[in-house]
Formats: C-alpha cells, sequence, structure tokens
C-alpha cells in the first residue's frame, strides 16, 4: 500500500511537471522541467520494479539516469551554442565564451 | 522484550518513503508556482534529489537481496552526483543565456550580466 501513495505522489509530481513544462514563458523552464520529469521517471520505475517483484527494472533505472544527465548537458550545449559541433576546449578565435554576455535569449 | 526487525524495517521504510514521497510533490508544487526561472531551479533540483535519495533508501530497507541493494546504491550514488550539477548547469545557461531574475518587492526583473 505504501508502494501505491509513492508511485501517486510521483505520478502527480511528474504531470506538474508537465504543466511547466507547456507553460513555462522561456527555454530554460522547459529544459528545467524535462529533466526533473526524467529524474522522477527514474524513482518511478525502481518503485514499480519492486511492485512487480522483478529487480531488473533497475538496469533500466540505471540507464535512463545516465541517459537523462548526458541529454540534459547535450540540449544546453546546442541551445548555448546553436551548433554540437565545437570543441569546449582550448583558447584562439573560435573558443568558446563563457561570460555572461546576455546575448541569444532564447524563449 | 525483543525487537521485531522487520516491524521496525517496515516502520522505517514507511516513514522515509512519505518524506520522500512529500519532498517530491513539493517541489513539483513549487515548480510549477514560482514566479522566476532560478526560484524554480532551486526548487526542482534540491527537492528532486533530496526526494530521490530518500525513496531509494526506502527501498533499499525493503530489498529482497544485496544485489538489488547495490543496484540501488549505485541509482542513488548517481543522482547524488549529478543531480546538482544539472541543476548548476541549468541555472549557468540560464544566466549566460540573459535571463533576468526577479528582484525587489515588486519582482521587477533585474540583473546585471556581469
Amino acid at each position: 500500500m505504501i508502494y501505491a501513495l509513492a508511485s501517486v505522489g510521483v505520478i502527480l509530481a511528474m504531470a506538474l511537471a508537465l504543466g511547466r513544462a507547456v507553460a513555462g514563458p522561456s527555454l530554460h523552464d522547459r529544459v528545467l522541467a524535462g529533466n526533473s520529469f526524467g529524474t522522477k521517471t527514474v524513482v518511478l520505475i525502481c518503485i514499480l520494479g519492486f511492485v512487480s517483484g522483478r529487480p531488473d527494472f533497475l538496469d533500466i533505472a540505471v540507464l535512463y539516469a545516465l541517459i537523462n544527465f548526458a541529454a540534459l548537458i547535450g540540449i544546453l550545449k546546442f541551445f548555448r551554442y546553436r551548433t554540437l559541433a565545437i570543441s569546449m576546449e582550448g583558447e584562439g578565435p573560435d573558443a568558446p565564451v563563457f561570460e555572461a554576455t546576455g546575448e541569444g535569449k532564447a524563449t | 522484550m525483543t525487537i521485531d526487525l522487520d516491524l521496525l524495517r517496515d516502520l522505517l521504510s514507511g516513514l522515509l518513503f512519505v518524506v520522500g514521497s512529500l519532498a517530491i510533490v513539493t517541489g513539483a508544487i513549487g515548480l510549477v508556482r514560482f514566479p522566476d526561472i532560478y526560484t524554480r531551479v532551486h526548487a526542482a533540483g534540491v527537492t528532486d534529489t533530496a526526494g530521490a535519495e530518500l525513496i531509494l533508501f526506502a527501498l533499499m530497507l525493503q530489498a529482497p537481496n544485496w544485489l538489488v541493494v547495490a543496484k540501488l546504491a549505485f541509482v542513488g550514488f548517481f543522482l547524488f552526483l549529478t543531480g546538482p550539477v544539472a541543476t548548476h548547469a541549468i541555472a549557468h545557461a540560464a544566466w549566460v543565456g540573459g535571463e533576468k531574475p526577479l528582484v525587489g518587492p515588486g519582482l521587477k526583473p533585474d540583473g546585471d550580466a556581469t
């Protein structure tokens, strides 16, 4: 019964995160909501693994946690530099700029 | 009087489940109701990581064997490391991307990108 309560709570939180993903006025609100949704998905998969009595779900949870984090970093890099092709190290005129320039306010 | 370890384990994991679920739901409510990207990042980042760790620890107490405990520990360790990193990455990307924080009693957007 406690598993049911925990899963209902996590599913409710996922619905609220989806609401923020739809209604977020800026890009970063939607990225934040997507990442939050992914973290709650990992928790929900772990709980469902216990409910169904199959410990294999924990492997899926590990995999999705990794995918979620890597995808978040990739998405943030793309929306900052508008390309995935540049390297994040090195000096020179092509080096990425890390100061706050206020440019590219993506909405 | 002997202590019933199964009852103690069930009580402790039930308490951790309740607290963890409350943390996650509270963080999601904050994600919806807060006025600014930076406050939302704080709500979602802190409560997601903490609530997930509490629920995973509650599941560890209910695990049938040590392999399940090891897998849950791995997921918990990974979320413990990447949750705060993801929070900082989103907040830094918002700042560099030009999102102004709402400041002052009237909640006006203000902020110097320096």
